[in-house]
């Protein structure tokens, strides 16, 4: 018999659509009616490297309890793209829903028993309604989520107040999209509710689950940190996944950054010809004591190498907000990954070892970024903001922006006119406070004392030119010590106890974090306990460490196929390989709960460490 | 390598310009490049126009490339900071640097290897950005420090110290900056710096990006019979078409009428530049015809040299992306964070 699924407040619905079409906004305002109605929402846009005619999807998670990670699985679909349809309709849960448009009658063949069907013939619908072949098109999504809304019980009111917001001052626009939603409730009231069908058993009910959280990209999150933390030069190359970071900053500054008496801006941003300019422009912009990031993804990374070395080796502040994508090469540009997380942690010839931050989530990308343009200043060395596509391209429900206003900007060692004048010794690459971080001067500082030539050839700790191996040696040296200061300096891990004792921990980072919260939970209802600690930087800090002692076995989860943050735990803390288990997902798409929970049983079966009753002190 | 300081004993009585500094002031560590070398002199001439030009030489960075003609800004300037960038990159992160403080005087130093081959992208891109900056190319068609390959800028048929005759065409960093944009170009010869001097001031006081090619002959791979880059075959085949007479403000009142072949340009910091027409029909601040005057010359077999063209109305990047007057690295917290209140309107606006 076929069965129904039944949930208030806690599916996934999938859109299928095809991308140009004008879906991506009604599903959007889908996602937030829900959002408003006070449940959690979390959407994932999975679309191509295309503008328009390719399949795209936009999966929204709806979680009373607040999981807004993927949890695998698909409750409903609305299939509205006959190019996937087999897919689609393969991806139902048994017990599902399918939504589809029954304008062209279907052989049974193209459905599926253990599913139920929900057919509405939106096209003729629209057809009927619209003369307009534009009309037509656009208003199908409309009345689509108008059925949705009857189908799922979503307050219209709340969907036409979302409409108002969107065309304001545009009443013609407004009038017509509230008409086409009222057309598509009408239908699906006559034809798709009991008692002449029966319906849907994914239900929408008003909740107080949402608080004060903001529902926001990381890209927009990341720009606006850049404002707050002082950025003032922005270089960047487009490039997917991180092109709106730059877009967002722009748009930030022109509100933000204005003189309000010339109108003049406070800020400069170049749209260089590559990547490679891109960091040059930030890199010498550093040199010259302003705060300057670019954004880019792995290819740009890539192409940024050579001059990372130098602002390593030259010790300049240099801000890199690197969204992830799928590589190598090309590699899926629209699709998620964290497999930049060596190239970046260790780019340029040479031994380099680079700072990077790893946020889980919008909130942390406005906060990180702010945190890594002082981080830069005070260390003098490139940092990565090393986000992804996940949590860069989706709005995500996170906790409100925050800005301490005792909080100022840390500006470092740079040495003043009057430190120079005063006749304190000036050494640019010379320790003189014990943490490895030299001291600087900024251009026309003093008109005869504090200049220095900036190379990326050797030098002796007064920035002279030398090949002596000591003096090699020494600055080289000096640049480890920098390095492990930063240790202390950046974010620390978060650690989460389970709640029983147990000999079981995981180590994940960055946009797992949502769905490890769920697996984490998922596990422990399955009798498997296991302590968390969650990555905020590299460096690692002697936590870290401490951690992974402290357990037989720890897992690491992440989204490459090579395991990259575990390369790193090996080898900047100097363990056996044996203590880390490998947990990857690197279709693209991002790691889901269930992935987690299932990758996690298995393993934990496998490893013969029988976590439960006899290995737990209880 | 072994490493030099110059005696800082200045003699008393040497001639200090209206700022207050020497000659020697302007000077920097003993250079290491080989004796006789056409940069040594170019460094000589930028010495000397920072000095004329009473430029405190602490308001000035230096910037550079790699290669020869990059190692140059360590023997110049030693009262200026200067930074050795990547191959080719000079032009970014100069321009990070304008965008950083605008108040300084940005000197970037280059060469043919660097600006030609590696660097031509980013040549390209800073001419028609109109970063305002001194580009200085030292151009001797030769790679020096890698022992005597071909450079990009090496004329077809000229032939090298081992007797290899070049096949492939030069690239003309000229009429490059001509058609992409920059608004003072010029050509010098580094061995005539009575005539590269009153070019690098004028380039000094230019409102936007100017660009100077100076022919630098190798001693040590270039010099030779066969080379189109040899001090002989400059000093034979170079015809300038015009002549500039540096004059500031001050010196302008006393300034006789100008006559017919003397063209008068204003400069972005309010000085005058005289300069004299050598060559019939010549007209600097006509784009078009300055492309065809240097073309056709080169058709010749000769070198046009000189100012060849100059935009006086040039503005910069800084006034494309209207930034404040003020150095965005000096700006303060206060003008650069909205504060709690404005992130509390931008949360509101996101749920």
């Amino acid at each position: 018999m076929k069965t129904r699924l039944e949930a208030v407040n806690d599916f996934v619905v999938k859109f299928a659509n095809v991308n140009g079409s004008g879906s991506a906004s009604a599903n959007e305002l889908f996602a937030k009616a829900i959002l408003r109605m006070g449940v959690p929402v979390s959407p994932r846009n999975i679309f191509p490297s295309n503008i328009q005619g390719l399949p795209t999807w936009y999966e929204v998670r709806v979680s009373e309890q607040g999981w807004l990670g993927r949890r695998g699985g698909i409750d409903m679909m609305v299939a509205m793209n006959p190019q996937t349809w087999d897919q689609d309709v393969r991806e139902v849960e048994p017990g599902g829903y399918l939504f589809y448009d029954s304008t062209r009658s279907l052989p049974e063949s193209a459905l599926r028993s253990d599913i139920n069907v929900v057919a509405m013939p939106v096209t003729a619908i629209c057809n009927a309604t619209y003369e307009d072949p534009r009309q037509r098109t656009l208003f199908k999504n409309i009345m689509v989520l108008g059925a949705l809304s009857v189908l799922m019980d979503i307050d219209p009111e709340v969907i036409e107040k979302l409409f108002g917001e969107q065309y304001k001052g545009k009443e013609r626009l407004l009038e017509s999209n509230v008409r086409a939603l009222q057309a598509g409730r009408g239908f699906a009231k006559d034809h798709l509710s009991p008692p002449n069908n029966r319906g849907i058993g994914l239900k929408v009910r008003r909740a107080d689950a949402v608080g004060d959280k903001i529902f926001v990209e990381g890209n927009a999150a990341a720009a606006l940190g850049c404002v707050y933390g002082g950025a003032t030069v922005c270089a960047w190359y487009p490039i997917t996944p991180s092109s709106s970071v730059a877009e967002a900053f722009q748009a930030y500054c022109k509100k933000h950054r204005h003189d309000p008496d010339t109108g003049a801006a406070r800020y400069a941003i170049v749209q260089a010809e590559d990547e490679i300019a891109s960091i040059g422009i930030v890199t010498g912009a550093g040199w010259n004591g302003a705060r300057a990031f670019t954004a880019t993804s792995g290819p740009g990374v890539s192409l940024m190498t050579e001059f990372i070395g130098l602002a390593y080796f030259a010790e300049i502040p240099v801000t890199i907000i690197n969204v992830q994508r799928g590589g190598p090469s090309t590699g899926m540009p629209t699709r998620t990954q964290q497999a930049d997380l060596i190239s970046s942690a260790y780019a340029s010839h040479g031994d380099t070892k680079h700072v990077m931050l790893l946020p889980q989530d919008p909130a942390e990308c406005f906060e990180f970024s702010a945190t890594a343009l002082d981080l830069a200043d005070r260390l003098q060395t490139p940092v990565f903001v090393m986000t992804d596509l996940d949590i860069g391209m989706n709005q995500r429900l996170c906790k409100p922006f925050e800005w301490d206003p005792t909080r100022s900007y840390d500006r470092g060692k740079v040495m003043t006119a009057e430190a120079l004048e005063a006749g304190c010794d000036f050494g640019r690459y010379k320790d003189v406070d014990g943490d490895g971080i030299p001291w600087r001067t900024l251009p026309a500082t003093h008109p005869s004392k504090g200049a220095y030539f900036t190379r990326g050839t050797t030098r002796d700790p007064y920035a002279r030119y030398s090949e002596t191996g000591a003096d090699y040696v020494y600055n080289v040296t000096r640049l480890l010590k920098k390095f492990a200061s930063a240790a202390n300096l950046v974010p620390q891990p978060e650690v989460r106890a389970a709640l029983k004792q147990t000999r079981l921990g995981v180590i994940y980072f960055g946009s797992t974090a949502p769905a490890m919260d769920e697996a984490l939970v998922a596990l422990a209802v399955e009798g498997i306990h296991v302590d968390a600690m969650r990555l905020k930087a590299f460096p690692f800090p002697a936590s870290v460490r401490d951690f992974i002692g402290s357990h037989d076995h720890v897992f690491v989860v992440e989204q490459n196929r090579d395991a990259q943050m575990r390369t790193l735990l090996i080898n900047e803390l100097e363990i056996d390989s044996s203590w880390l288990t490998k947990v990857l997902h690197y279709d693209g798409t991002p790691i889901t709960a269930r992935f987690i929970t299932e990758a996690i049983t298995k393993q934990v079966h496998a490893l013969a460490v029988a976590p439960r009753r006899e290995r737990i002190v209880q | 390598m072994t490493y030099i300081t110059k005696p800082r004993l200045h003699h008393p009585t040497l001639t200090r310009n209206k700022v207050g500094y020497t000659r020697r002031d302007y000077e920097g560590k003993v250079s290491t490049l080989c004796a006789g070398c056409g940069h040594d002199s170019i460094s000589a001439a930028i010495v000397q126009a920072a000095w004329e030009l009473d430029i405190q030489p602490h308001r000035v960075a230096k910037l550079s490339g790699i290669g020869c003609s990059s190692k140059t800004p360590d023997y110049f300037l030693g009262a200026s900071h200067g930074f050795n960038t990547v191959h080719g990159r000079m032009p970014s992160v100069l321009t990070g640097a304008n965008l950083a403080n605008r108040e300084l005087l940005y000197l970037g130093v280059s060469g043919d290897g660097d600006s030609a081959s590696i660097g031509i992208g980013q040549f390209a891109h800073a001419m028609r950005r109109g970063v305002r900056m001194v580009y200085i190319v030292e151009n001797n068609g030769v790679y020096g420090l890698t022992k005597g390959q071909f450079s990009a800028t090496a004329d077809r048929g000229s032939k090298s110290k081992k007797g290899v005759v070049n096949t492939e065409s030069p690239v003309d960093l000229i009429g490059l900056a001509l058609q992409l944009g920059a608004t003072y170009v010029a050509r010098g010869f580094s061995g005539d710096k009575g005539q590269l001097v009153p070019l690098i001031k004028g380039a000094i006081a230019h409102g936007g990006a100017a660009f100077i090619d100076v022919i630098s002959p190798c001693v040590a791979f270039n010099n030779h019979a066969g080379s189109t880059r040899s001090y002989d075959h400059v000093r034979e085949h170079n015809e300038a078409v015009s002549r500039i007479d540096f004059i500031d403000l001050a010196q302008e009142l006393k300034a006789e009428p100008a006559p017919g072949d003397v063209i008068e340009v204003p400069n972005a910091d309010g000085s005058m530049m005289r300069l004299r027409k050598l060559h019939e029909g010549y007209d600097p601040t006509d784009r078009r015809a300055a492309m065809n005057l240097v073309q056709q010359m080169a058709a010749e077999g000769e070198i046009a040299t000189g100012l060849l063209y100059v935009d006086p109305d040039a503005v910069d990047l800084h006034a494309a992306l209207n930034t404040v007057p003020r150095p965005l690295n000096g700006l303060s917290e206060a003008e650069l964070c909205p504060g709690p209140e404005v992130l509390a309107r931008l949360n509101a606006g996101l749920r």
